[in-house]
Formats: C-alpha cells, structure tokens, sequence
C-alpha cells in the first residue's frame, strides 16, 4: 500500500473530514482549525503545519494533556533530586504523580536524594475551611528534622490552593528565614490554570528565575571555565542525560548543570556561569533559557540527541560555539561512535525498513524522534503535540514530510479513527493510549516513558531505542491476533 | 414521616449590618412562643446568630469541633447543639477568621453534616440565618434544592441595602426554577432614611414580593441586646415585642406564598429612586464629577 504523496494528502484530507463528521457543528468548527495536512513550502520556514495550537480543549473530548500542577511537579521541579516537594493539596494530585516520570539520579533516597519519594500536605476538609497554611509551615518543619540533608523546598500548589486563597509565599518566606535562608520556592502552579501542562513549565521556570538566581550570593565562589555548558531541558528520563552528558564531555565541555534530570539545586545555582545553554526540550525550558540570555548574556542553542543524523549535526551545531578544540572533540566523538552506530543499522534497518508510524506526545518529541526512526528507513507518517505551541509547529516543519497528517490536542476519538483507517506499523504515544491500539493490533511504543526501557538520547540511546521499535513492531505476537476463520 | 413533611424551613438573607440576626431571633423568638418547635442554623463564620436566644456567643461551633475532632465525621449532634429560650435548639456552622480559608465550603460541610444526623427531626421551623452577600457557592447552600422553601429578605431604605436584596433575588431566582426555592417577602427594618416604607414597598413590588412587615426603629432592642436577648424575653409587653409577634403571625401565615421573584437592573432600582425623589435626576455628562469639578463647569 504505497500511495503517492498526492494520494496520501488527499486520503488525510477525506479522514479528517470524516472525524469531524462526528462532533456538533462547533465542534467541529473548532476541532477542523487543529487537524491538517502538511503542505511542504507553504507559508516557508514560518509554517506552524496548518494547525492551531495552545487553546483551550473542547469539553467533552478525551484530551491527552495534562495541567500546570503535572508541568511544574511532574516536569520540571520534581527531578530536583536534593530538595524536597510538596505536593500541597488534597492526596489524589500527589499520589498519582508520585515516583516521578522514571527521572534517574544518583543519590540515597530519603537521605540526600527524594525523587521517587512524595511529600504532600493531604488536605482534609477542615484545611478547606480553615486554610492549610498552618500545616503547611507543620509539614516544613517535619521536613527539616526528618530529612535534615535536603536542601530546600518546593511547595507544588494543587487547585484548592488557589480557590481558598492560601497564602503560601508568605509561608515559604518565613520558613526560609527560619532556616537560615535556605531556598523554599512557593509555585502558583494550581491544576486550572492555563490550557494545558505548559503554563505550569512556564510558572515554574519563573519560579527558578524568582526564587534561586534573584537570590543568589553575588559573592559566590564558582571556578568557571571557557568549556561550560548547563544541559537544559533533558528529565534523564531512563538516563536520557547522562547518555547525552557523556557525548559533551568527550568532545571536551564541561556540564556544570543537567536541568533537571539528576539535577540539583546547587547545579542551577551555578547556570548562570554557563558559556551556553544547550536546550533540548525547548517547550518547557526556553521560558529560562531567554531570562539567561537577556539577563547573564548566556547564549542558548536547540540540539537534538535522537538518532545519529541528528546527534552528529547537533554535535557541530554547539561545537560551532567554540574554539576549534572543541570542534575536533565533536569530530572525534562522531568517528568514536561510527562504528557502533552503523553496526545497530545494519542489524535493525532491514527489520524496520519502510515501516510507518503514528506519534502523539508532549515537549519536544512529536518532531525530535523522527531522526531517529528515518535514520531506521521507518516513515513518520503522523504527529502531533498535547500542549505544543505554535512555535513548536514553525520547529516542526522542517522535519515532517510534504502530507504527513498533523493532529494537534488531538482527541481519542481522532486518533483511534487515524489509526484504524492509516494502519501504521507503529503507534507511539502514552500508557493511556497503549491499550486502546495493542487491543487493535497495533504495535505501540511509549514514548513519554520509553516503556520503562530507555535511555533513547545520544549514541547508546539509540541502540536501545532500535532494539525497542524492532521488538514491539516484529513481535510474533501480532501474527496470532487475527483469528484464523476470519 | 408527617413531621417531615410539617417541617418549614425559612432563612434570613440580606446586607451585613442591617440586623438580620437581631431580626431574625426576635421573630424565631416570637414563633417559639407561638408555640413552635424551631432550630436555628447560623450560617456566618462570626457564630453570632443564636447569641440573643443562648445569652452567650457559641464558642463550640460545627466546624471548630469538627478541625479539633478530626473531620467531621467524628462529631455528635449534642455535642454542637445547644438550647435556648423556649426550647429553641441552636447550631453555629462557624468557619475561619476573615482572611484565610474557605467559609463557604464551611456553610456546605455543616448543612450536610445537620441533615445526615437527623437535626431537623421533630422540628416545626429551621431557620438559616446567612451572612451578607450571597459571594459564592457556599453560601447559597441554604437555597438550594430541599433547603429552606422562602428566604425573607431584611432591609431598609438605604440605597446599598436595597442594592443588596436585588442581588438576593437574583441568587433565590437561580435557584427557584431548580430547587422551588420562593421569596417570602421583604422585612424593612427601619433606619429612618426619607421615605422608607414608600420605597421598601415600591421595591418589593418590582421583585414581585410583598413587604411582609415593617419593623420601625425602637432603642430596646439596643436595651435588650446589650444583655444577649431578645426583645420578647427582656421586655415581652413592649410595643416592639408586638412588631415581632406580628411579623412571627404574618410569617406562619406566609406558607407556600412564596413567589419566584424578579430581580432588577442597577439602572432600573436608580430610577426607582428618583421616581421617589431620593435621588435627583442625573445627567450623564455629570457622573464621576466632583462637586468642585460641577461647580466649575457651572461658573
């Protein structure tokens, strides 16, 4: 079933008009300016790929996104290894985000290290009524004496927070002062804020801007050198960052900060010493990464680690903001790994050739994996973005081909619709939708928490992300899910 | 249960400030002696709407029994009611001090608290006395469906009361066509203001309502309420204590004679001020002047 691109376009085209078929005439109306085809040179670089993006999601639907507690918590305050964070709020918030998002970090938890850990201030109806500010200055001081190696707080805002009014910075502020100074970072991250996940990575970026570099020591001592980078934007999600970590400091940097996987307060603190930003998740870390431009002159530069195209030309890219040691250290890196990585070609790319896949995920993934599965001679004949912006589709366009079917905040029902109709070979996208398509017979992938298996950034990522995609999709299994008499 | 279905419940509303606890207690007061069996539910985190019939402000409140016990699951019923004049049983919701928390939810938890512990067995009247404004969700709660069947609206004839008691009825209509909660009619206490009974009356016809009493302004309630009680038990024979018998007759009188009321534009409760001669005619270009900026437009 190869169809040209015309045929593809005009299929995409009949699909989504069939999807909105569906929904009440506004519906419809509203869910048609999200869903489209990408025309390859219309409207140039600034093309957002036809869809509009970062609105509010149609009540009704089976939204994929998350809320801003899930984007300050879960994404970028949580991996902070060494400091400790509240999810402040009734239980259900904290409980289903407890353990994190498989951020991986070196530490002893419950000593130095609290990732996989949760904290919340439980909130029963008489703090609803009463106010949860005295408990939560009870839960700071608990903190304190139970884990005295942490080094500071977050106080995770869940919706009641904002509803009651609780005053929480004035708390954070007098807590902090008790404990001699020690960071407690208030974040106003309440569930119903904003459309989506993203305003709560945007709150919380203001948060590390107001609360840890407009308090820093000017007298700090920190021993720079020309070489330092600060890694943002990377959760180390199955060690996503180390596996990226090591390919800088063999082309002779040096990481003085991982934001925010296996991160750590005293790693922020010294970012602003940095000589670059190298930002990989630009959705939900840019917000920090212009504060450090406009304000310590930090200059920042998008790199993508998925799959060896994009790693070698990512490598150049940063090496081309130094001297020319670094940029043989890039050259060498590239010819070190050369080997290796032609070797997981030659195994993989003749299982995987020409196979097509569908993704819908968060961040930076819906345009930064599909390197890597080109670099496998698979088709990215789909994507989309929960909470993307539309600066996140003017960074799509050049990675997606002429007629591939965008989908932006895209619905259950579109998206079963989609795959049932395209049949790819592969479905990436979350634990919610895995089921839904195993149970159609469609090989499926996480691609939020790589399936508990991962890293998938640098080199060795990109092993494991080969091996990954060749067992989900050539898995006999799918060979005995038809029945015989049909 | 036919006490059930004997069971009337009112509830007081209207600005803060104007005397709808005093109110309030005085008539429940002059019902109780009427021979009704009534419980009285405060609804504002002040607890001071049973202080007349208890002689004492309520310390134990619903909801601070309910944060020292745990949640309030963990309540009995006798430990937060307490009786008062002629048997009068009385509950405080409570809630938090001004500023933090959420009294509203408080006034939720406590309603739903009284109902799922059987506190309106037995009794002819509850009576829900409000704060203020209704400002959100909770403290709507009275109105809503199954709650109290009239809410009578205490007012005078000062521009911001009458403010106050349009917003009211716009909150009992929302609730009127869902849950069947009606206006029982306004309750003018009187402040002396020009010509107040004309515009109470007035006022109450545009909401399609009756001014079900005029209570005139008389010093021994003040008398009486410096020693924490009503008139009707500090000085029974008093002509105000009559007023309030009056207004306890009228009340009884009023049951299902409720209307759904019909609340009023900002402009047209302005209008009905001038039509009264309150308020002069006003031309447009001169609102939001000063008196100095009028007089030097004048000149």
């Amino acid at each position: 079933m190869s169809l040209t691109v015309e045929e593809t376009k005009s299929r995409n085209q009949a699909l989504i008009k069939e999807v909105l078929e569906v929904y009440p005439a506004k519906t419809a109306k509203n869910r048609a300016k999200h869903l489209g085809t990408f025309e390859e040179g219309k409207d140039g670089a600034k093309s957002d790929c036809g869809v509009k993006s970062n609105v509010k999601s149609v009540p009704g639907v089976m939204t994929i996104r998350g809320c801003a507690y899930a984007g300050s918590k879960g994404v970028v305050w949580g991996p902070i290894k060494d400091m400790i964070h509240i999810s402040h709020g009734p239980v259900g918030c904290g409980q289903y985000s407890w353990a994190a998002r498989r951020n991986y970090y070196i530490g002893t938890t419950g000593i130095d290290s609290f990732v996989t850990m949760q904290f919340t201030s439980d909130f029963q109806e008489k703090d609803i009524v009463f106010g949860g500010d005295k408990k939560l200055e009870k839960i700071m001081d608990e903190i304190e004496v139970l884990f005295p190696l942490n080094k500071g707080i977050t106080v995770q805002s869940e919706c009641p927070i904002g509803l009651i009014g609780d005053d929480i910075e004035a708390v954070s502020k007098k807590k902090s002062k008790e404990y001699g100074g020690k960071t407690i970072v208030p974040v106003r991250c309440e569930g119903f804020r904003g459309v989506s996940q993203s305003l709560g990575h945007h709150i919380a970026n203001d948060t590390i801007r107001d609360f840890v570099f407009d308090k820093l020591d000017p007298n700090r001592s920190f021993q720079g050198t020309p070489y330092d980078v600060a890694i943002i934007g990377d959760y180390n999600i199955g060690g996503d960052a180390w596996s990226s970590r090591i390919l800088l400091e063999e082309m002779g940097l040096r990481v003085i900060a991982q934001w925010s996987g296996d991160g750590s307060i005293a790693e922020l603190e010294n970012t602003p010493k940095a000589k670059l930003n190298v930002l990989h998740c630009y959705r939900s870390m840019n917000y920090i990464s212009r504060h450090m431009e406009e304000k310590y002159g930090i200059p920042w530069v998008e790199y993508n680690f998925f799959g060896p195209s994009k790693i070698e030309a990512s490598l150049r890219e940063i090496a081309s903001h130094f001297d020319d040691k670094i940029k043989e250290g890039a050259e060498r890196v590239i010819a070190k790994y050369r080997a290796l990585t032609e070797a997981v070609i030659a195994k993989y790319r003749p299982r995987l050739e020409g196979k097509t896949v569908m993704l819908f995920v968060g961040g930076l993934r819906p345009r930064h994996v599909i390197g890597a599965y080109e670099d496998l001679g698979m088709n990215v004949v789909g994507t989309g973005y929960e909470f993307g912006h539309n600066d996140d589709y003017e960074r799509t366009n050049h990675y997606v081909k002429d007629g591939t079917l965008i989908y932006d905040d895209v619905t259950g029902y579109e998206f079963e619709k989609f795959v049932e109709k395209i049949q790819p070979d592969l479905v990436g996208s979350g634990i919610k939708e895995k089921y839904v398509f195993q149970k159609m017979g469609v090989p499926f992938r996480q691609m939020h928490s790589w399936d508990y298996s991962g890293p998938y950034h640098g080199y060795d990522g990109f092993g494991i992300f080969a091996r990954d995609m060749d067992m989900a999709i050539n898995n006999p299994v799918w060979g005995l899910t038809k029945a015989p008499w049909k | 249960m036919a006490d059930e279905k004997k069971l009337r419940q009112i509830a007081f509303y209207g600005k803060g400030g104007i005397g709808k606890s005093t109110t309030s207690q005085n008539t429940l007061a002059a019902l109780a002696d009427l021979g009704q069996k009534i419980l009285i539910v405060g609804c504002d985190p002040k607890a001071d709407s049973t202080r007349l019939i208890l002689h004492a402000k309520a310390q134990d409140t619903i909801l601070s029994l309910a944060a020292e016990a745990g949640s309030v699951e963990d309540l009995e019923l006798d430990e937060v009611m307490k009786v008062g004049y002629k048997d009068i049983r009385c509950v405080e919701s409570g809630g938090p001090e001004p500023g933090v928390g959420c009294a509203g939810r408080g006034v939720i938890t406590s309603i739903n608290f009284l109902e799922e512990e059987g506190a309106y067995d037995g009794a002819d009247y509850v009576s829900y006395d409000v704060l203020g404004d209704v400002v959100c969700g909770g403290f709507a709660m009275p109105i809503r469906e199954n709650k109290a069947q009239e809410i009578y609206i205490v007012m005078s004839g000062e521009m911001m009361a009458m403010y106050a008691a349009n917003n009211i009825a716009k909150g009992i209509l929302k609730y009127a066509n869902s849950g069947g909660v009606r206006l029982g009619g306004l309750i003018c206490n009187e402040r002396q203001t020009d010509k107040e009974l004309e515009l109470a009356e007035s006022l109450a016809k545009k909401l399609n309502t009756t001014l079900i009493h005029f209570i005139p302004r008389d010093n021994v309630v003040q008398h009486a309420e410096l020693r924490r009680m009503t008139v009707l038990e500090y000085a029974p024979d008093s002509k105000q204590a009559e007023e309030y018998r009056t207004l306890a007759r009228k009340i009884h009188a009023n049951a299902g004679k409720g209307t759904i009321p019909t609340p009023i534009t900002m402009d047209e409760l302005e209008e009905m001020l001038m039509e009264h001669g309150i308020m002069e005619a006003i031309d447009e270009s001169q609102i939001g002047k000063s008196a100095a900026e009028l007089a030097a437009a004048a000149a």
